[in-house]
């Protein structure tokens, strides 16, 4: 037996510590995930490694987080009260849906290029399931809610790796709530992953809300699969952390398909938020959009990629994707890549990416109604989020994170873009 | 301030944009009860000056005064001259995506009540409000449910102009090629809406490039703007000549005259 370096001792025990945790197929899977994480380690924003391009995860990657055990059910404490069920990440041991989440766990997230995830399957202890079984009539309204553990004084700063199985049974409709927060103390770190499989014919609609400590890093990777006539449309809501990665992609898997992915991203002083959205049009006849948007304040940087690729076979594919960014500072920066790959001649696709500041014709048009600047500029950036906001279908979220980005962001002495009259 | 005071007083009005100056010395005075219409050739500075009277941040003034209630219109922000009660229906009415007609009413509403120091309407008092100005200027009540302009055809956002105007109540209308781009209808509904709100308390400037409108609505002066300037004025009769002989015969007597 060769004799392997361990390159992050602290996770190696925190990982050995895990042994004899659920079923012998979870403890497999668990070390297969720390070999992969031994090896490729944290990605790296080296020459070529464009999927980190822009984004260092040094601040992450040099802290030896702690693992601690799930103190209490916080799911029930912490859920919305907006009308859907919770679900809390339990056991994967005596689950009764063992075999399911057995033969899907592991098989959509990218463990072999993915550090991250990595790192989430060898400290894989207890899975949120949300299952709805084939044919299944009434529509499913689930909320997960992952809160963060505190780090206990003088010990090890905390990290969470919370890990999500979605499956949508045939015919099924289903509308999921991820939710993400955590405590206002220390830093800590959350490193997530989900797997979303939309069978035949299903409809999900699948929420994020990141709603972290300003402290806090998240690195979140979701990957959905859909199936022939699916329909998936997802929202992606951020407000600021100290680094968010938002590492997001589809895959048709058949004919037929539907996704929207929609985002709104927003960030202040010293905040980071990348997000990198994929979809993979493997298949002929599907139909995807994708529309982000981010409101950037005080020095703070977004990068947004934008993979969307159509495969030789998929004729017909239909792909629209646009990035927007309003930037309320001088000081905010954008990088925003979209990018198509087609190898198919019959497609309809398009891209764009904007960035830009509140338009002055646009504030003078709302002055001369009597608004003074503060609130002109806040009607402005509230409407500019309402577009992504107003993709949510269950009212009462779609109350709930109006509100809450109307909170968030504070507008004043916006700088205004002097186009020609 | 008694009728024998004009509501407006403009006194060698010049404003420029960039290097270009515009506006050379305009001079006007506007009654409260009266409808004024400023017309002219294209590039002659009539919307630059309906524009600099509300406060367009384009244009700089380089001289001369807008007197507007007593007070020293050019000194004022945009804000402050809508809340005082000067309205600028746009030529190009501004698209506003995700900007709930209602929410943005109401704040205009809101913001001159507060400047007058009364309080902010209630919910329920702004949309009976708003009902009823609605059905006043006879616009589709669905424009109101849709985002501010977004999507609308030039038509629909003259109109919705105008019902801006009905609800916001203001004592000095200007309004800017309003008639511009309308279809026969849409300009008899823009016109009837400007009658049913014309009023012995407020005053409206018309800017306009076609006598057409001035069919609809009968003015009390009619001036002519030429080269930065108001070169004629005159009743309703000048109209209907420049509608005839177009603006040549002025321009050249203008020159002959100089």
């Amino acid at each position: 037996m060769t004799t392997q370096t361990i390159r992050y001792p602290h996770y190696h025990e925190d990982h050995l510590s895990l042994a004899g945790t659920g079923p012998a197929w979870l403890a497999e899977l668990r070390a297969a995930g720390w070999e992969r994480f031994n090896e490729i380690g944290f990605p790296t924003a080296r020459r070529g490694n464009e999927r980190w391009k822009y984004t260092s995860v040094l601040p992450i990657s040099r802290i030896n987080f702690a693992y601690p055990p799930p103190s209490e059910d916080f799911a029930e404490n912490n859920s919305l009260d907006i009308g859907f069920s919770a679900v809390s990440a339990s056991s994967v041991v005596n689950h009764k849906d063992e075999e399911v989440v057995r033969k899907h766990l592991g098989t959509l997230a990218p463990m072999q290029d993915d550090g991250f995830t990595a790192l989430n399957t060898a400290f894989l202890r207890d899975v949120a399931v949300v299952r709805v079984p084939d044919g299944s009539g009434d529509p499913v309204a689930v909320c997960v809610s992952h809160v963060a553990p505190e780090s206990a004084e003088g010990e090890r700063l905390a990290a969470a790796h919370p890990r999500t199985l979605i499956l949508a049974g045939r015919n099924t409709k289903l509308t999921v709530l991820e939710s993400y927060s955590g405590p206002s103390g220390p830093r800590y770190f959350t490193n997530a992953v989900t797997e979303i499989v939309v069978s035949e014919g299903a409809q999900v609609d699948h929420y994020r809300l990141l709603d972290e400590s300003p402290a806090s890093f998240h690195v979140g990777v979701t990957r959905v699969h859909q199936e022939r006539d699916s329909s998936f449309s997802s929202g992606s809501f951020a407000l600021g952390t100290a680094l968010a990665r938002n590492d997001f992609a589809v895959t048709f898997g058949g004919p037929g398909a539907f996704c929207s992915l929609n985002g709104l991203y927003y960030t202040g002083q010293g905040q980071h938020v990348d997000n990198l959205i994929s979809i993979d049009h493997a298949q002929p006849h599907c139909t995807s959009r994708l529309n982000y948007k981010g409101i950037l304040d005080g020095n703070s940087r977004a990068v947004f990629g934008g993979e969307v690729v159509v495969r030789r076979n998929a004729q017909k594919s239909d792909a629209q994707q646009t990035d927007k960014n309003l930037l309320l500072s001088e000081d905010a920066e954008v990088d925003s890549k979209p990018s198509l790959m087609i190898y198919a001649d019959d497609v309809q696709c398009s891209h764009g990416a904007t960035a830009g500041q509140i338009d002055a014709q646009t504030l003078f048009y709302l002055r001369s109604r009597g608004l003074d600047l503060e609130t002109a500029s806040r009607m402005l950036v509230q409407a500019f989020a309402r577009e992504i906001v107003d993709t949510v279908r269950p009212e009462p979220l779609r109350s709930y994170l109006e509100s809450l980005f109307d909170r968030s962001i504070a507008v004043k002495n916006l700088p205004v873009a002097f186009t020609a009259p | 301030m008694t009728n024998n005071q004009p509501l407006l007083t403009v006194r060698g009005l010049r404003a420029s944009a960039g290097d270009l100056e515009i506006l050379s010395g305009v001079d006007l005075e506007v009654y409260a009860g009266e409808v004024h219409a400023i017309m002219g050739p294209n590039g002659s500075g009539k919307s630059t000056f309906a524009n600099v009277l509300a406060g367009r941040p384009d244009y700089t003034v380089t001289g001369g005064e807008a007197i507007y209630d007593g007070e020293d219109l050019l000194s004022l922000e945009p804000e402050i001259r809508a809340r005082m009660g000067v309205f600028l229906a746009f030529q190009y009415p501004v698209e506003l995506p995700g900007v709930r007609a209602w929410q943005f009413l109401k704040a205009g509403v809101d913001a001159r009540r507060v400047h007058n120091g009364e309080e902010e309407m209630s919910a329920r008092e702004f949309q009976r409000l708003l009902d009823a100005k609605v059905k006043q200027v006879e616009i589709d009540p669905e424009l109101v449910r849709r985002a501010v302009n977004e999507g609308f055809s030039g038509g629909e956002k003259k109109r919705n102009e105008i019902l801006q105007m009905a609800v916001l109540e203001p004592r000095l209308a200007l309004l800017d090629e309003t008639d511009s781009g309308l279809d026969i209808d849409a300009l008899r509904i823009v016109s009837d809406g400007v009658n049913k709100l014309r009023s012995d308390d407020n005053a409206m400037v018309l800017v306009t490039h076609y006598q057409r409108m001035l069919d609809y609505v009968r003015p009390d002066h009619v001036h002519v703007l030429l080269e930065g300037r108001i070169v004629r004025s005159g009743g309703p009769e000048l109209a209907l000549e420049l509608e005839d002989k177009g603006y040549d015969w002025i321009r050249e007597e203008v020159e002959a005259g100089r």
